[in-house]
């Protein structure tokens, strides 16, 4: 397949992926908001731009973290590049740009929910709350998943759409659990106390894993079985682990394709080997958001080296 | 769809079938005819264009209807048209004995801008320099129809005439039981093979073949996509390909491949920034070089477009005679040069009865509809035609034939043109359809969609 084509299919999953996540943050922003702390909701907003990596640019437009603001920001704003608007934008126009690559129904999918955004837009804001925009926002995103995986031909392509999906996911689970590194605990007392569970509790929800935690962990929800659960359970559908086995499955089924072994086959091993052989005790012990913020350094690091074989054109 | 106040045979079940539809339905249809076209994403602008590349052309329901006997004569004109215009590109390429004769003046082909010296003496594959023909028609009367224009470079449009065969059946499948309507579906399927036919004479096995777009801003990209999907090929950019030693490869992600035949949709000027425009960074840089040494076949063949500008068109009749010992089955609009002193002498003093328009013009620009202006838009025309007389021509305002049309008040007559895309290779052949280009407003002459015009779908009905 032209490398072009396959790197516009891999963007389109990328994209499709964090527009997903940023309604998922935007949900996590909006619970924690409802929850009385020291400092009112600004905090809990302020950290959301830190994980996201948005924070810079909000701070130059607006200042100071006002919800609505942030809103805006992350769901219409076109100068912010990951928006759920600019995402959805981005992955219409590699769509179109390869649309032969693409089913009738993924286009289908994919167009309408560019067309759908386009008349939000045009909607006053006040007719349009946080909830109905987060649903919107998720269910198109599982209408375009699933269009993918029920009329996709399992060629290269839809390995190229499955390593963007999988790379993209594992970045945002971790950016995800960064969020509660960045909410700063007003005191060290709070830690394990009900307002400390209630934030964890709103990461899982924000995961849409909230159930199927209890049906993995029992009742307790505690800051070593979330870091267990999102990051080492291969149950754990966007879990690191999980997204690390999807990216190393695809990276296989194109070797197998193509007849010849790659580089990010061996970079996508060892980071899986890694994630097998670490216990949640290691991570707490290096310190959550460090070891978050290396993971997620290393998986930049391997989807450069899938772009230089795979999606520049200069393989020989 | 009149002819002596009745209605014409193969326009009675329409005339029944608009008939029995009420004013809402109509409505609703039309809705939804729009809705399809703009979820499936076609978009369009006719060549050189421009515009918006996310507009809609208006889609007129009422098809335009020929009966078989009418369809095969016009496929043998256009036909003999397509065979004369390639043995004179290839003539002119070559020894040029259509100038030597006298029956085309050389400095037309010469100094023609779009001629081309980097093909000079080389005869493509097949001897095949256009290899999709698209030849604009109008009809007169009953049993009269005149070559508007022929386009031997990339016609544009062929998208619509499938899309809107697609969107009629979707929509009035009662229609297409109860016609007996010739499909048009086989056109990707005989263009691929046609490419496939002139492949290089270096090219062992199956030939790949690839389609080349300026990209995804380019206002025709929707129409290059879809092309490329129903041939099964490849839509590639410049960026993609790449020259190495004899060859044309493009990149993907097993590395280099091949190409053997490369159906262009960007201008000569952008194809090779060597040979070419040096700031294009739309081309392959020495695609010119395996060309002309057989490595890969260009289609259609850079410098195609000397055959098809409005100052050579006038002596297609001539090629037809010249090469082929034939009379011409499909006639010329009579056309007046203003290059020539005569000609120009005619042109100002009928001006008010006349469309002029630039030799290289396209699009419905730069012309003048002379019974549509007022004294002062016709002066105003006069002094630039004496400015650079060689530069228009013009036309008489023929008494075109119109085709019913939906409009606000119901049906309504409108003036058509027809283009219908002729394949050449190893074979020549069209399908039965075109597409059909409608002035929707109400006694404008100019089909194209940047001035108002719409399309509708062209039926050729079974014997």
């Amino acid at each position: 397949m032209l490398s072009r084509t396959a790197d516009n299919l891999y963007w389109i999953a990328r994209y499709m992926e964090r527009a997903e996540t940023m309604a998922r943050l935007l949900e996590v922003g909006a619970r924690m908001s409802l929850l009385p702390s020291a400092h009112g909701y600004r905090n809990e907003w302020d950290s959301l731009l830190q994980a996201s990596g948005t924070a810079g640019g909000y701070a130059q437009k607006y200042g100071q973290a006002h919800q609505r603001d942030i809103e805006s920001y992350l769901f219409f704003d076109p100068d912010n590049p990951s928006s759920v608007a600019s995402c959805i934008g981005k992955a219409r126009e590699n769509a179109r740009i390869v649309r032969t690559a693409l089913t009738a129904q993924v286009w289908d999918a994919i167009n309408s929910a560019y067309q759908e955004l386009r008349a939000l837009e045009k909607t006053p804001r006040d007719r349009l709350d946080l909830a109905r925009l987060i649903d919107w926002a998720m269910k198109q995103a599982a209408i375009i998943r699933g269009s993918i995986d029920t009329t996709q031909l399992r060629n290269d392509g839809w390995d190229f759409l499955n390593l963007g999906y999988y790379l993209e996911r594992s970045d945002n689970t971790a950016r995800l659990m960064d969020v509660k590194y960045y909410v700063l605990l007003p005191r060290v007392e709070f830690v394990g106390s009900g307002m400390d569970n209630y934030q964890w509790a709103t990461l899982l929800r924000a995961t849409s894993a909230h159930r199927a935690f209890h049906w993995a962990y029992g009742g307790e929800v505690t800051a070593r079985k979330i870091a267990d659960f999102l990051i080492l359970n291969a149950q754990c559908p966007r879990s690191l682990i999980t997204c690390m086995d999807g990216v190393n499955n695809h990276l296989n089924r194109l070797e197998r394709a193509y007849g010849r072994c790659s580089r990010p086959q061996e970079v996508a091993a060892k980071l899986a080997a890694e994630l097998q052989a670490l216990s949640v005790e290691q991570i707490i012990e290096e310190g959550l958001h460090e070891f978050l913020t290396r993971f997620i350094l290393e998986a930049a690091n391997l989807s450069g080296v899938i772009f230089e074989t795979y999606l520049s054109g200069d393989v020989r | 769809m009149y002819e002596k106040g009745r209605v014409r045979p193969p326009y009675r079940q329409l005339e029944d079938w608009t008939r029995a539809m009420p004013a809402e339905l109509r409505e609703m249809k039309q809705a939804e005819a729009e809705a399809l076209f703009r979820r499936i994403g076609i978009t369009f602008a006719v060549y050189g264009e421009g515009g918006d590349p996310d507009r809609l052309i208006p889609f007129d329901m009422f098809p335009r209807v020929f009966t078989a006997r009418e369809w095969a004569r016009l496929e043998k004109g256009i036909k003999q048209r397509a065979r004369a215009l390639n043995a004179f590109l290839v003539d002119v390429y070559g020894r040029g004995e259509i100038v030597r004769a006298g029956r085309v003046p050389g400095r037309l082909v010469y100094r023609n801008a779009a001629y081309e010296k980097a093909v000079v003496g080389f005869v493509p594959p097949k001897g095949v320099y256009s290899h999709v023909v698209g030849i604009d028609l109008v009809r007169t009367g009953p049993e009269e129809f005149f070559v508007l224009e022929d386009n031997c470079r990339t016609p544009s449009g062929v998208s619509y005439m499938l899309e809107n065969r697609e969107i009629m059946m979707r929509m009035f499948p009662e229609l297409f039981r109860e016609n007996r309507i010739e499909p048009v579906d086989s056109y990707p399927e005989k263009l691929r093979r046609t490419l496939a036919s002139v492949a290089p004479t270096k090219c062992a096995g199956d030939p790949t073949v690839v389609l080349l777009t300026p990209g995804h801003f380019n206002s025709a990209y929707y129409e290059h996509s879809f092309l490329a999907d129903l041939m099964g090929v490849e839509l590639v950019e410049g960026a993609d390909l790449f020259v190495e030693g004899e060859f044309v490869y493009m990149r993907t992600t097993e590395g280099p491949k091949r190409v053997d035949v490369i159906y262009r949709r960007i201008d000569d000027a952008f194809i090779d920034p060597l040979c070419f425009r040096p700031d294009s960074m739309l081309g392959v840089p020495g695609l010119m070089d395996v060309y002309r040494s057989g490595g890969v076949s260009i289609c259609s063949a850079p410098g195609a477009g000397v055959a098809d500008d409005k100052a050579v068109y006038t002596y297609v009749p001539e090629m037809i005679r010249f090469y082929l010992g034939e009379e011409p089955l499909l006639n010329n609009v009579p056309t007046w040069q203003c290059g020539r002193e005569d000609d120009l002498k005619h042109v100002l003093s009928n001006l008010p009865e006349l469309v002029v328009k630039e030799v290289h013009g396209s699009g419905g620009y730069g012309m003048l509809v002379g019974p549509k202006c007022t004294t002062e838009e016709i002066e105003a025309f006069r002094a630039r035609i004496e400015a650079d007389p060689g530069n228009y021509i013009a036309q008489p305002t023929l008494a075109l034939s119109t085709s019913p049309t939906f409009v606000n008040e119901g049906i309504a007559p409108r003036h058509v043109d027809l283009r219908p895309y002729c394949l050449v290779g190893e074979r020549i052949e069209l399908v039965p359809g075109g597409l059909t280009r409608v002035a929707l407003t109400e006694g404008s002459l100019v089909v194209n969609s940047s001035q108002g015009g719409g399309v509708k779908d062209t039926w050729v009905l079974a014997e």
